[in-house]
């Protein structure tokens, strides 16, 4: 029975890891960029949150739409200043240095609007959950929530990407982006359309992110954002099914490893076996494995 | 081409810290020479100006604070160098130490031990003649070294490591973290407040896992068990649900967290939706976990501390201090702002029995407040009565308090 | 002589000079304690810089995990000094200390090498963050004590120990190693910085230096050219793990205290270094150096500007990636100031 509470705890944990890698995975997988500012979009999403109940008395739906709408205007924003006009740049690495300078920028503005101390967050998942076997077992409603938005938006997703002509032109994009402007993709509209899903799917993932550990604070979406990086590496990045189940994947083994091998070393031995896998399978658990060309 | 492109991007990397050498020099001149001459020429200047200025300003005491400003640890900083502030204005405002002012300025070290020295040599550079900070222990450690260095009295608000004040010139003004794990283990024991204890502590922290390793040591022959401990890092501080459920399997019921509020909000939180209702016992890290905004303080009902201050006392000190802190950061002040605040008292009391005067030397201004500090019984905040040994130990006693109805009372 | 050795001179030279005039600037007493508390921490970075870009502008492989070598340099060569302060003289023992925590980097180095180099792009990248953050972890969860009966070793606490009462733990787990002699100072560093410079340039100009470039540019065709890629990337990335070893000793004896915390040695802090080599060019060894000494300073130069000092940290940092990098920018700057290139890159020549 205790091994069932530690995977039930894996698997609320995993569904934040998840939802968080599914934004990460379509950005990369598109723009082909590591949005290192991905966890500090999620950051702002909560404080918008925060901040919109606050002032609507606690009224957390109006909250979580303003947080979209303004997540998303800002990783538009965000794309088209300080991404855009490093496309083409000699190296990939110069966005990403980008992305770094993004992610300080978020947090430092955090910190000087609403300081450093912590806020404590109201859930915004007022359902208790289930309880199952007499009370033994509890599922927690925001788990539920988080799984079933997860799975929920991965569907949409890969209905979005394979059946719309503009999935279909992202994909076209992500694959090549000079032959896409020739086929009469317009190449900076989709991928700034790939950041505003991302965006949103960030504000999302925080309002889940800050009811399942409701505390608030400039640095809360970095950690997470890392985390959810490795697990969308972990399942293959780029792959939005990939995504979910790295996620999943990564929260159990960092629960279990806790349990039932040290709570000192849980940090590398969850880095561990992301090192193990990708030995194994070098592309992540449903990676594409692409042939290099000379 | 290619060629252009370096030179320019090095004219580019050169005019921009030619231009930040000039935000911070007075009058950088326009060298395009290179970095190392336009830092050079801007420094010279800076030193100049910095010479200059304490001869200008006449008489005046120079205190200076250190911590982390910014990054994670950034609400303890702020907390630090905020309540000196409020201390160093009320001096002020009432005629300084012994007639003379008081300058006052706050520098940031990331929690970064090597920004907190590069913070002191900036402090120095101003014209400071006593230091409070670092706020955190392993900063006040590496500040130490150098405020040991040039024999600069030093004071922590609230670097708790045994090695803060290894050296004859720091002092502290929190409690140690061995005394405060002893302090904890003797309490639970002499109040029979369990039988069997689990442990949830930051192994990546030092302030942490040093009570928790007192602790642990001085738990040995009490009359409860220690059946659970479990780390977490600052990496991996969000979930909590194995630390709390081994405490739960085991039967712990009372769980001892050598923790900051922050993470302990969390925690409370989670073992209230998994249904674990342990008594809770913390220490002065616990402190300010009822001014987290919009924290269900019902969460904290039972919840013990032992901390120095509680920002809801009703003495005229407190009261004071929390509004005049409310007023101008509009924030509840915690321990760290309370011990930071206190410091600046000492070292007013210090001086004022050692006769200080600013024109004294850095070196002899220190030697008179190492004197004095083992002399003097200070007042504060977080004691009504603290005097300190040569070691730089302050003598005060832990106060337990218990949270009851969203409000600190004593436990006693 | 040719344009490589020159400008490998030229590198040598800038070194030279940034020590002659900060050296005369403190002998003449007019450099401010805070800049003389910079110079060697600049240093360091300028040499884990090196180490960086020569893994991630000369192999071509993204480590975003190198600050992981610092630690293991720095915590094995603490570990030496602090044991042996005693009984070794310093210049012997701090020469020592750099062989140690050199040789247990470049180990690592070449052990995590291994399995690291089978794999390619940003799955590299993710293992290198992996191992810097597992370095990171186990050894905040090391005990290390010495006492008469020699040396005891514990993973889970100090008091698992067991050691005598004369006793003296030395590696106690977050807590680090407190208390390791002051050795590092400026000229030191500048001697570290220029053995390191010497190795990786003359690398890069060797026969095995083409090699691994060759590999960064078409592994493909390299290996068909008969270039043996496995044992070239690991001895590039076993450098420049060693250099950054030698970093890390610098670091270690320059603050008092060593914890492996995120602050030095997490991921972020490898970004940083990351940060300094991209802004420097990546592949461009000088611009390494400078940048690490630039950005180094400016966030210390900001203090002036308080609370919004990282802030605008920030957007500078934004600002010169776009000015450095940007496609359009640089077309634009080509258009701009092109007639003046020919006559600028010839004076930069004649300096």
């Amino acid at each position: 029975m205790s091994f069932l509470t530690y995977l039930i705890n894996g698997l609320s944990l995993g569904s934040i890891y998840a939802i968080i890698a599914l934004g990460y995975t379509m950005v990369y997988g598109i723009a082909k960029m590591l949005n290192f500012a991905h966890g500090d979009f999620i950051m702002v999403g909560c404080y918008i949150i925060f901040s919109v109940s606050g002032a609507m008395s606690g009224n957390s739906a109006v909250g979580i739409i303003v947080a979209i709408i303004l997540c998303t205007l800002l990783g538009v924003t965000t794309e088209f200043v300080a991404y855009r006009p490093l496309r083409g740049a000699s190296s990939p690495l110069a966005v990403l240095i980008t992305a770094i300078g993004v992610s300080y920028l978020l947090e430092n503005i955090a910190l000087l609007i609403y300081g450093a101390d912590i806020k404590s967050f109201s859930s915004v998942v007022k359902w208790e959950g289930l309880s199952l076997a007499g009370g033994q077992l509890q599922i927690q409603g925001v788990t539920i929530v988080t799984i079933v938005i997860s799975v929920v938006i991965l569907i949409a997703l890969q209905l979005f990407i394979n059946r719309t002509k503009q999935g279909q032109a992202m994909l076209a994009a992500s694959e090549d982006k000079g032959a896409a402007a020739l086929m009469g993709i317009n190449v900076n509209r989709t991928i700034a359309l790939t950041f505003a899903i991302g965006s949103a799917l960030a504000a999302i993932a925080g309002a889940l992110l800050c009811s399942a550990y409701p505390s608030l604070s400039p640095y809360t979406g970095a950690m997470p954002g890392i985390k959810a990086f490795v697990a969308a590496v972990l399942g293959g990045i780029g792959s939005i099914p990939g995504a979910m189940i790295g996620g999943l994947v990564l929260g159990i083994v960092e629960i279990l490893s806790k349990t039932y091998i040290s709570s000192q070393l849980s940090d590398a031995i969850v880095f561990g076996i992301l090192v193990v896998v990708l030995l194994v399978r070098p592309t992540g658990i449903l990676g594409k494995k692409v042939q290099e060309k000379v | 081409m290619k060629k252009f492109n370096r030179v320019f991007s090095a004219a580019m990397a050169f005019a921009l810290s030619a231009t930040m050498l000039a935000g911070c020099g007075d009058t950088a001149p326009a060298s395009t020479e290179g970095a190392a001459e336009t830092a050079a020429d801007a420094q010279t200047d800076a030193q100049a100006s910095s010479e200059a200025a304490p001869a200008a300003s006449g008489a005046t005491f120079k205190f200076g604070a250190i911590g982390p400003l910014t990054g994670a640890a950034a609400a303890y900083g702020n907390a630090v160098v905020n309540g000196a502030q409020i201390a160093v204005d009320e001096i002020n405002a009432a005629g300084g130490i012994g007639g003379y002012q008081i300058e006052y300025k706050g520098e940031d070290d990331e929690l970064n031990a090597e920004k907190s020295v590069n913070a002191y040599n900036t402090l120095k550079d101003w014209g400071m003649q006593i230091l409070i900070g670092s706020t955190t222990s392993a900063c006040s450690i590496a500040v130490s070294e150098n405020t040991k260095a040039d024999n600069m009295f030093q004071i922590t608000p609230s670097g708790s490591a045994e090695d803060c004040v290894k050296y004859d010139n720091v002092f502290r003004v929190c409690f140690s973290d061995p005394n405060q794990g002893i302090a904890s283990a003797q309490y639970i024991n002499d109040h029979n407040l369990a039988t069997k204890v689990g442990i949830i502590y930051d192994n990546s922290d030092v302030y942490s896992s040093g009570i928790y390793q007192k602790f642990v040591e001085e738990s040995e022959g009490k009359n409860y068990e220690i059946v659970s401990a479990e780390a977490y890092t600052q990496d991996n501080n969000t979930d909590f649900s194995v630390q709390l459920q081994k405490a739960k399997d085991a039967g712990a019921d009372l769980v001892f967290l050598p923790i900051y509020y922050s993470d302990a909000s969390l925690i409370l939180t989670q073992a209230n939706t998994m249904g674990y209702a342990p008594t809770f016992f913390g220490v002065d890290g616990m402190d300010g976990i009822l001014s987290v905004e919009n924290f269900d303080t019902s969460l904290a009902e039972g919840l013990m501390l032992l901390t120095p201050f509680a920002a809801d006392a009703t003495d005229d000190l407190t009261v004071n201090f929390v509004k005049q802190y409310n007023d101008k950061y509009s924030e509840t002040p915690n321990q760290f702002a309370a011990d930071a605040y206190d410091a600046v008292y000492i070292v007013k009391t210090a001086m004022e029995s050692a006769g200080v005067t600013p024109d004294m030397s850095i070196s002899d201004m220190c030697e008179a407040l190492k004197t004095a500090m083992t002399q003097i019984e200070a007042t504060g905040l977080t004691s009504a009565k603290m005097t300190w040994e040569a070691t730089g130990e302050p003598n005060k006693e832990p106060k337990a308090v218990v949270i009851k109805d969203g409000a600190y009372v004593s436990a006693e | 002589m040719n344009k490589q050795t020159k400008n490998n001179l030229i590198t040598y030279g800038i070194v030279i000079a940034f020590y002659i005039i900060f050296e005369i600037l403190i002998l003449t007493g007019h450099l401010s304690s805070h800049m003389k508390g910079l110079l060697v921490p600049m240093t360091y970075y300028a040499v884990i810089a090196v180490a960086l870009n020569l893994c991630v502008g000369i192999l071509g492989e993204l480590s975003i995990g190198h600050c992981g070598f610092m630690c293991i340099g720095a915590f094995a060569s603490a570990f030496f000094s602090k044991v042996t302060e005693e009984s070794l003289p310093t210049a012997p023992r701090f020469i020592l200390a750099f062989i140690i925590g050199i040789a247990f980097a470049a180990l690592f180095g070449f052990l995590i090498g291994i399995p690291v180099l089978r794999l390619k792009g940003d799955y590299l990248a993710i293992v290198t963050l992996a191992f810097g953050e597992i370095i990171k972890n186990v050894i905040n969860a090391f005990y290390i004590g010495i006492d008469s009966n020699g040396l005891h070793f514990s993973m889970k606490s100090s008091m698992e120990l067991g050691m005598e009462k004369d006793g003296n733990i030395i590696v106690n787990g977050a807590m680090g190693i407190t208390g390791t002699p002051h050795n590092s100072s400026f000229t030191i560093g500048i001697i570290v910085l220029l053995i390191a410079l010497f190795v990786v340039q003359n690398l890069i100009a060797s026969r095995d230096g083409r090699a691994i470039m060759a590999i960064r540019d078409n592994y493909i065709a390299a290996e068909a050219c008969g270039v043996n890629v496995t044992s070239y990337k690991m001895m590039a990335f076993t450098i420049s793990a060693a250099i950054a070893g030698a970093a890390g000793v610098l670091f270690s004896h320059n603050i008092t205290t060593l914890t492996a915390s995120s602050q030095y040695f997490g991921y972020n802090a490898s970004i940083m270094i990351l940060v300094y080599v991209v802004l420097g060019g990546i592949g461009n060894i000088r611009g390494s150096v400078i940048a690490a000494c630039i950005l180094y300073l400016l966030p210390e130069l900001l203090r002036g500007f308080s609370t919004y000092r990282m802030l605008i940290y920030s957007i500078v940092l934004i600002v010169m990636m776009i000015i450095n990098w940007s496609p359009k920018v640089i077309e634009w700057r080509k258009r701009t100031f092109g007639r003046f290139s020919f006559k600028k890159a010839g004076a930069k020549e004649a300096v």
